[in-house]
């Protein structure tokens, strides 16, 4: 009998032992999991548990003090993110991966127009046709439901659940096979953030793309994540598929923060 | 005989609420079960026995706390789900095991049709042709489960328990997967539809699939079962 052969025979990412300290305060001790291909994982934990600077770290945007973060290149090898030159670390950053941030101010140019922010990463990798910038611009804006007739406008004129969508749209366009997300849904009124979560499952789903996510709302976790990595104090504390973390907790803190919301 | 789709041996399942003093609940105990192709095996047992306890233990939602639960997939290799990582319980819920609950867990702004269909979309093949492919089968189950044509685009947030129940039902049988577990899949449904129900089960059954329920309402237990236990055997002595 033949061993079934599995699409990707390693993961897309994978992080080892990662340690961090600013100071004597120590943000992570010791993360390590896997990301394969397609598959989208939640990092959840309460504030001050590490799950930002851990997406930092794996993001490339802040390096750690000792572990390993690898990442697979297109040609099948797995590079160490923090080996490679900041000139490589940038490429990854417009083209391979995406980066949507809370504060959707931190992520757009918020003077430029709507436009202008979607293309800036096709610009960056050298399409100068600005027709074919402008018909895709005004694509991913659709597919973002931002109405195209606001394509000249800047962001500064839009609502939050606007800007966010605009910032995943600006990340999407070079259809990453990696987006990092910090809290993105935060901060946006629950109709708002209904929409926003519909439309990245939605995205992820047709993409195939990776996401690692950090939220602290478990309700996000439940609709979007295979699975979940639980973070308390700067330490990985439990992994597992989402439903089984949500409805079969088994580490003490994983317990008390589903036992602490209603209903996720 | 053939080798089982399920085989659980010597599982337990305990809880362990470390947020009430570590108290230890035990719930299940040396369950030893083969379950084979075409096999109806209805659960019984007062509640709070562990009936869907066994259940959610089969799907990987609820984790073993010993013993082994080996799974044969569709390609015909066989997956002990207490060691699986999460990829492979990923892929034996997609391709392998179907799990009916009683409620519909509702994704916001997705209508009726999609969400039936969307168990039928592969990754990766997402194109026109199978999405229309895939609809079109939606189509025909809530047909014949009865679902008015003019909800079919609605978002089933705002249906009634009936027919919340039925997109369910249409959601977890329009793949025909070898291993479906039943949680009382007609809980809330009148008696035609609970008919639709039976009928549809007796014809999983009659295509070879293996399934395992729960069902409160004997006349629909008797009318499926190819097989009955009482789990109450399962409890620990402690």
């Amino acid at each position: 009998m033949s061993t079934p052969i599995k699409s990707h025979p390693s993961p897309l990412l994978r992080v080892r032992s990662v340690s961090k300290r600013f100071g004597q305060q120590v943000a992570l001790r010791e993360a390590s999991f896997e990301l394969w291909p397609g598959e989208v994982v939640a990092i959840v934990g309460e504030s001050g548990s590490g799950k930002s600077t851990l997406l930092n770290t794996l993001a490339a945007r802040a390096r750690p003090d000792s572990g390993q973060i690898e990442f697979l290149g297109g040609d099948g090898e797995m590079r160490d993110v923090h080996a490679m030159s900041q000139a490589q670390q940038r490429l990854l950053a417009r083209t391979e991966w995406g980066f949507v941030h809370q504060h959707a101010a931190d992520g757009l140019r918020m003077d430029v127009s709507a436009g202008a922010n979607v293309g800036e990463r096709l610009m960056s990798l050298g399409q100068r046709h600005y027709g074919q910038l402008r018909t895709t611009a005004e694509e991913w804006l659709r597919r973002v439901e931002i109405d195209p007739i606001r394509i000249d406008d800047a962001p500064r004129t839009f609502s939050g659940g606007m800007r966010q969508r605009l910032q995943i749209a600006r990340n999407l366009v070079t259809q990453p096979r990696l987006v990092f997300m910090d809290e993105p849904t935060s901060g946006l009124d629950v109709s708002v953030q209904a929409r926003l979560l519909d439309l990245l499952r939605q995205l992820t789903q047709q993409m195939d793309m990776a996401v690692v996510i950090v939220t602290h709302d478990l309700a996000v976790a439940r609709l979007l994540a295979h699975r979940m990595v639980v973070m308390q104090r700067g330490r990985v504390v439990e992994t597992g598929l989402t439903d089984q973390l949500l409805d079969d907790p088994q580490h003490p803190y994983t317990q008390l923060l589903v036992s602490s919301v209603l209903q996720p | 005989m053939n080798d089982p789709i399920l085989h659980m041996q010597g599982v337990a399942k305990r809880f362990t609420l470390h947020h009430q003093n570590g108290a230890e609940l035990r719930v299940l105990d040396r369950v030893n079960l083969d379950l084979h192709a075409g096999e109806c095996l209805v659960l019984d047992g007062p509640s709070g026995m562990g009936k869907s306890t066994l259940l959610k233990l089969v799907y990987a939602n609820y984790r073993t706390s010993e013993g082994h639960i080996a799974v044969r997939e569709s390609n015909g290799d066989t997956l002990d789900i207490t060691h699986a990582d999460p990829r492979d319980l990923v892929r034996m819920r997609r391709d392998t095991v179907g799990y009916v609950s009683q409620f519909l867990r509702v994704i916001p702004r997705v209508g009726a049709l999609d969400v039936v269909a969307e168990p039928l979309l592969e990754p990766m093949h997402r194109d026109a042709d199978a999405l229309e492919a895939a609809r079109e089968a939606a189509r025909q189950w809530l047909t014949r489960l009865r679902i008015p044509e003019r909800l079919w685009s609605l978002p089933p947030a705002t249906f009634s328990g009936g027919e919340q129940q039925r997109i369910n039902i249409a959601r977890s049988l329009i793949k025909p997967r070898p291993l479906l577990l039943l949680d009382e899949p007609t809980a809330s449904l009148d008696k035609v539809n609970t008919q639709t129900v039976i009928e549809l089960i007796n014809e999983a059954v009659a295509r070879g699939a293996a399934l395992m329920g729960i069902f409160h309402d004997p006349e629909v237990g008797a009318a499926v079962a190819t097989r009955r236990i009482d789990v109450a055997q399962f409890r620990s002595a402690a």
